[in-house]
């Protein structure tokens, strides 16, 4: 799938593909699902799968720009807000009166807004991601206080809350998990397929040179935060729906969950590399593991922290792959880098 | 100069059968080198020679596989870094490793700052030593600013003030002189001469000879990873020097006459305020436009505006004969420029991507307008590129970072030709390569010229420019200073208007330039721009 | 342009005095204090119970708790790396030393020193994971955000340890002063004025800088960066700690969501008081100040009727506008240095 962010470089194929982080991942979600079934015979139905799923799905939809944008090597921590933005000003218009069909087109709106004054802090003035995004975290979730106050708006009509939490007529598939999966084939053919996928990596991996070679790094950055806040609110809205409920203080806490579903996914914090296929087996890879960790009773704290040890290991284990890899190649005598080349680890985490 | 004389016969390093191995590489073998104190002692070679090896045994980073080294005639082992500066072994780069945050007092000490009661910090004394050392070095400095913001050169001072600090008794300058001015390189002649004078030993690493004659007592040459020769530079020629780096006499330079057809870059007073001023110049078909001038002296800054990376104040641009107006890299490219950076892992390539990936980067809107991306296609094109240019490569799909520096360029160079631009701008082709590719670089450059383009060429090696240009435009402080014909051009005259002596072109000097300094008769035969 | 006497033989740029923009760059402290007088000023005329010695003492003493987490956090971001785990740090603390002094597993003094010593643990925890096993500051502390929070919940439950559940007069501590000055207050002093010294005066402190300033450069000098940085997890998390221990104090009664959300306001307090992001620069004052800024806006808009609601959007816009005043004076100093080079 993802050819185009890692080049052959020789060496058998079958050692490659057992090497990658997708393998594993499709790895530890087999595992996962063999434990979850033993632990319970309600674990593999259809039923238990379609809870599973829904619940996370908000989180797995944000991941997705999430990931382009942290490929190209920034990161926007405002996405929960967003959502939570976009969640209570659809609540506030349907209490005002002002129907659906122009409440969600106008917070999706709201959302490409909230991403746009990201993308020109980050891109064209060149402010920190973290810094601009920790800021509009606070800001847009202060905007959604402002708007809706206290309050939960929850008179939604049930063609609405039935989008939340319905399944696709004939089956038990949610509503949401296919915009999940909509989403990720569009963005993954984007990201994997197109040449614009192609500039996202070169950006990633060396900003000054894409920007040498023609790229419009500023208006592609800027329009990947603009993507991230329009699928951030567009998240809102399904969460409103989910819950039937609107309210200023939704998505609270989701940044940390979809930061750890991405970097899960494979992708490398400092930009550069990363897939979607890597990103979507994540999202399905937490899915299953919160779902085993509820039928074998354990409390939600103690999944807080399964997450929170997953993120670390995501990166541990990597590294040490990597460096157990190079001392087999330095017992076996492998190729030196050249005299005048840097290692490319370093050039690609700089 | 009677205490060098005294001790002349004792060497103070003396590295005897070093060897060391990366994998298959044998980066040194069985090299011996001695310095002597008093001495500017020069170390050259191609690159892969194994310079920077030894430099970096010496300095504590590598450990020698075999060999031993000897520090005024006990045997020695250099732990670490810190270890080589304790040894009194201190090491200018090319590029200085200071700490932008801190002050330039705190950066010649740190690590050893005078302390006060409890061992805390004394920043009085501090500053009050580190004025003292440049005081010695006879520079002045602010030594309470940060050191965010100086110049190369100033950053190299405080390097050499820092090893002055741990009174060393071996300098190393690595490559010091790369992004000097001439006047700057003057200056760190002086300086050299001055430590040598008093005893220290300098062994001097350098890609530029001529810089090799003027400041060197003796010369080690190593060629793949073995010495050559040493010997007195009085005893040796440019030739020489070159044939033993080589191994073989090469022609430098195969530069083809060709005709010059038609205008098509006209520039006209194009100015960006504080950067440069009123430059006007035009490029031909089949035209190579030489650019020189002192590091600073707004080439580099010129080029970016022509490639629309930054924005012009005032000024026309016409390009076959269309007034144009960049707002950015790909608007430019579009129309039809070209530019190859000064800076090739930062700027002009993608280490990680392959040699097609780098190659198709500029194009591939064009190559594939309805987004999706054809491999066959883009292997394609970026083989017949990189053929063209003979790039020594596995195939199209190896990892471009695992290419030799010289072998990159040409990627570049392949890079920007499948982008078929009318213009190209070339900022410093060869800095940075082997002599080898070099003159491969000089031949495709020739070679694009004959073809139609009309190149502009930025580089502060003046030989390259003199040999290469049908015409050299020689800025200074930002403003064209002279505009010589081939047939006119010499080092001198480019050398005397680059620092603004010449009041040919654009003479509006308020203020002449500072003279270079009486000490050091530099300026004629230095190739630094 | 450039200063004429230059032209000495042999230098070519002696660098004679700085910019008056980057002495201002190096002063946030001083426009961040006048930023507050005139404020100030400004709030007494709308609101003239701003300026009673009980408000000002409150505002300094809840201000005075974050400020103490912000200059662990500073130590840390200094450093190039960053702290997200601070608010898990404090609640965490705050819950397990409120629930040793219900359940009388200590007194109140061993009580204060288990807290530190946890806070110490949890940092440890944090600098072993970044600096032994070289996971990103930003990876590794996110999941021992989550981690620690977890633990907190676990331990915690619904339980909640009310104010009648602490030892009596261990929670004096918040209204008591010393010469005037609350008890908090001198407490963040302390830290501040000891961390100050630390910064400046020892090798170590210098370390801190060299290690953020340029990695590369540092690691060629022999500076141990790895442990560097691991003291500077571990004193982060030991002032989370205190901080934690000072929530107690503060407000009574705890449960497992203590200081939820803080680690915004510690951030947003750092990054105000001028510390860069990106490491190398900025005073553990600075941080102290930035929170003491952040507390005092807060109060003055509470108190001319403007409504809760109304903090979160500030603090973000504080954020974004300190950011780009830091960016905006960094751009014009460069341009004043490239400027005297070429003319």
């Amino acid at each position: 799938m993802s050819a185009a962010a890692t080049p052959a470089t020789g060496g058998r194929t079958w050692m490659r593909w057992l090497a990658r982080w997708e393998t594993l991942l499709v790895i530890a979600l087999i595992a996962l699902i063999a434990i979850g079934n033993s632990l319970s015979p309600f674990f593999l139905t259809p039923g238990n799968f379609s809870n599973l799923i829904a619940a996370l799905m908000e989180v797995a939809i944000m991941a997705l720009p999430m990931t382009l944008v942290i490929i190209a090597g920034e990161i926007d921590l405002s996405v929960e807000s967003v959502a939570g933005l976009a969640s209570a000003i659809l609540g506030f218009l349907w209490a005002a009166g002002v129907p659906l069909e122009i409440g969600i087109p106008v917070v999706l709106i709201v959302g490409a807004l909230g991403g746009l004054l990201n993308g020109l802090l980050v891109a064209r003035a060149g402010l920190p991601s973290l810094v601009v995004t920790l800021g509009t975290l606070a800001l847009f979730r202060g905007l959604a206080l402002i708007v809706l106050g206290p309050r939960g708006i929850s008179d939604f009509p049930p063609a609405f809350t039935e989008f939340g939490f319905g399944h696709v007529p004939g089956t038990l598939i949610p509503w949401p998990f296919v915009v999940f999966l909509a989403l990720a084939l569009v963005l993954g053919i984007v990201l994997h397929r197109t040449w614009i996928g192609r500039q996202i990596y070169a950006i990633g991996k060396n900003t000054g040179a894409a920007r040498f070679s023609g790229v419009r790094v500023t208006r592609l950055k800027a329009g990947l935060f603009v993507l991230s806040g329009l699928v951030a609110a567009l998240a809102g809205v399904i969460l409103t729906a989910r819950l039937s409920s609107a309210r200023a203080d939704a998505g609270e806490g989701m940044t940390l969950t979809v930061v750890t579903v991405v970097l899960l996914g494979g992708v490398n914090i400092f930009g550069g590399s990363g897939t979607i296929p890597g990103v979507v087996l994540a999202v399905l890879v937490v899915a299953v593991m919160q779902n085993a960790l509820r039928l074998a009773s354990v409390s939600v704290e103690v999944q807080s922290i399964a997450l929170g040890l997953l993120l670390i290991l995501s990166v541990i284990i990597p590294t040490f792959a990597h460096q157990a890899k190079s001392a087999i190649d330095r017992v076996r005598g492998g190729r030196p880098p050249p005299a005048d080349s840097v290692p490319l680890g370093e050039t690609a985490r700089t | 100069m009677t205490v060098a004389d005294a001790v002349a016969t004792a060497p103070r390093v003396e590295l005897a059968g070093i060897s060391k191995r990366f994998g298959v590489t044998q980066a040194l073998d069985a090299v011996s080198l001695e310095l002597r104190p008093g001495e500017v002692h020069a170390l050259v070679g191609e690159n892969g020679a194994g310079k920077s090896t030894l430099v970096k045994i010496l300095a504590g980073v590598h450990q020698p596989d075999a060999g031993t080294i000897r520090l005024d005639g006990e045997p020695v082992a250099i732990h670490g870094p810190a270890h080589a500066r304790a040894l009194g072994i201190a090491v200018v780069h090319q590029e200085p490793r200071l700490f932008p945050d801190l002050t330039v007092a705190e950066n010649v000490f740190i690590g050893h700052a005078p302390s006060g009661r409890l061992g805390s910090i004394d920043w009085g004394a501090t500053r009050r030593a580190a004025q003292a050392l440049f005081e010695q070095l006879e520079v002045r400095f602010d030594v309470g600013a940060p050191v965010r913001g100086l110049s190369m050169a100033d950053q190299q001072l405080i390097e050499i003030a820092k090893s002055l600090s741990v009174e060393a008794r071996v300098l190393i300058l690595d490559e010091p002189t790369a992004s000097l001015s001439a006047h700057e390189v003057a200056r760190l002649f002086t300086i050299v001469r001055r430590l040598r004078d008093r005893g220290v030993s300098v062994l001097f690493v350098s890609h530029r000879l001529d810089e090799v004659f003027d400041l060197c007592d003796r010369a080690t040459v190593f060629r793949d990873g073995r010495h050559v020769i040493t010997t007195p530079t009085s005893e040796l020629t440019t030739a020489d020097l070159v044939r033993h780096m080589v191994g073989r006499a090469v022609s430098l330079f195969p530069k083809v006459e060709t005709p010059i057809g038609q205008l098509l870059l006209d520039v006209k007073g194009l100015t960006r305020a504080g950067v440069f001023r009123d430059v006007s110049f035009d490029v031909r078909a089949g035209e190579i436009v030489g650019f020189a001038g002192l590091v600073g002296a707004g080439r580099t800054e010129v080029a970016r505006v022509l490639f629309g990376i930054d924005q012009r104040d005032s000024g026309e641009v016409r390009l076959g004969g269309a007034p144009v107006s960049f707002a950015s890299p790909s608007a430019a490219m579009h129309a039809g420029v070209a530019y190859l950076p000064e800076d090739r892992r930062q700027e002009g390539l993608v280490l990680d991507f392959t040699i097609a990936q780098n190659v198709t980067l500029p194009i591939l809107p064009r190559l594939f307008p309805r987004l999706l991306v054809r491999a066959g296609t883009e292997r394609q094109v970026a083989h017949d590129y990189t053929e063209q240019f003979r790039v020594r490569m596995t195939g199209v799909d190896q990892l471009v970072g695992a290419l030799s520096g010289g072998n990159q360029q040409k990627v570049v160079l392949a890079k920007w030709l499948a982008a078929k631009p009318t213009i190209l701008i070339l900022d410093e082709p060869t800095r940075g390569i082997d002599i080898g590719a070099k003159v491969e670089v000089h031949r495709i450059v020739s070679e694009l010229a004959a073809s139609g383009l009309g190149i502009i060429l930025i580089s502060s090696d003046l030989p390259e420019v003199l040999a290469m240009s049908d015409r050299i435009i020689v800025l200074h402080e930002g403003r064209v200073t002279a505009e010589i014909p081939r047939r006119q051009a010499t080092e001198e005259r480019v050398m005397f208007a680059a620092t603004g002596s010449l009041d040919g072109g654009a003479s509006r000097d308020e203020e002449p330039a500072p003279a270079p300094a009486p000490a050091t008769p530099t300026i004629g035969t230095d190739a630094d721009d | 342009m450039t200063d004429a006497s230059g032209v000495v033989v042999p230098a070519v740029g002696p660098r004679a005095g700085r910019s008056w923009l980057s002495t201002i760059a190096s002063q946030r402290e001083l426009s961040l204090l006048a930023i507050m007088f005139v404020l100030g000023g400004l709030v007494a005329v709308a609101a003239p119970q701003f300026l009673s010695a009980s408000n000002l003492s409150q505002v300094a003493v809840l201000a005075s708790i974050i400020a103490v987490a912000a200059v662990g956090e500073a130590l840390v971001i200094i450093t190039r790396n960053v702290d997200l785990s601070v608010e898990a740090m404090i609640g965490l603390v705050a819950y397990c030393v409120a629930l040793v002094l219900e359940r009388h597993a200590l007194d109140a003094p061993a009580a204060i020193v288990f807290g530190l010593g946890l806070g110490l643990l949890l940092g440890m925890i944090n600098g072993l994971i970044v600096s032994v096993f070289g996971v990103p500051a930003i990876v590794a502390t996110l999941g021992t955000l989550s981690v620690f929070r977890g633990v907190d919940y676990l331990i915690a439950g619904s339980h909640q340890v009310p104010l009648a559940g602490l030892p009596a007069g261990f929670t004096a501590a918040s209204h008591d002063s010393i010469l005037g000055i609350p008890i908090f207050v001198v407490v963040a002093l302390i830290v501040v004025f000891f961390s100050s010294l630390l910064l400046r005066y020892t090798r170590f402190g210098r370390q801190l800088y060299a290690v953020g300033s340029n990695p590369e450069a540092a690691a060629i000098l022999g500076i141990p960066s790895r442990r560097v940085v691991f003291v500077a997890f571990a004193l982060c998390g030991l002032l989370s700690g205190v901080a934690g221990i000072m929530w107690v104090i503060e407000f009574g009664t705890i449960n497992g969501t203590a200081a939820t959300g803080v680690v915004l306001a510690v951030v947003a307090a750092v990054v105000v008081g001028g510390v860069n992001i990106f490491g190398g620069s900025g005073t553990v004052a600075g941080a102290a100040l930035g929170a003491l800024f952040l507390g005092f806006i807060a109060n003055a808009l509470i108190l001319v009727g403007l409504s809760q609601f109304w903090l979160q959007a500030i603090y973000g816009l504080v954020i974004l506008l300190a950011v780009s005043a830091d960016a905006l004076i960094l751009r014009r100093v460069q341009r004043a240095t490239a400027a005297r080079r070429v003319r």
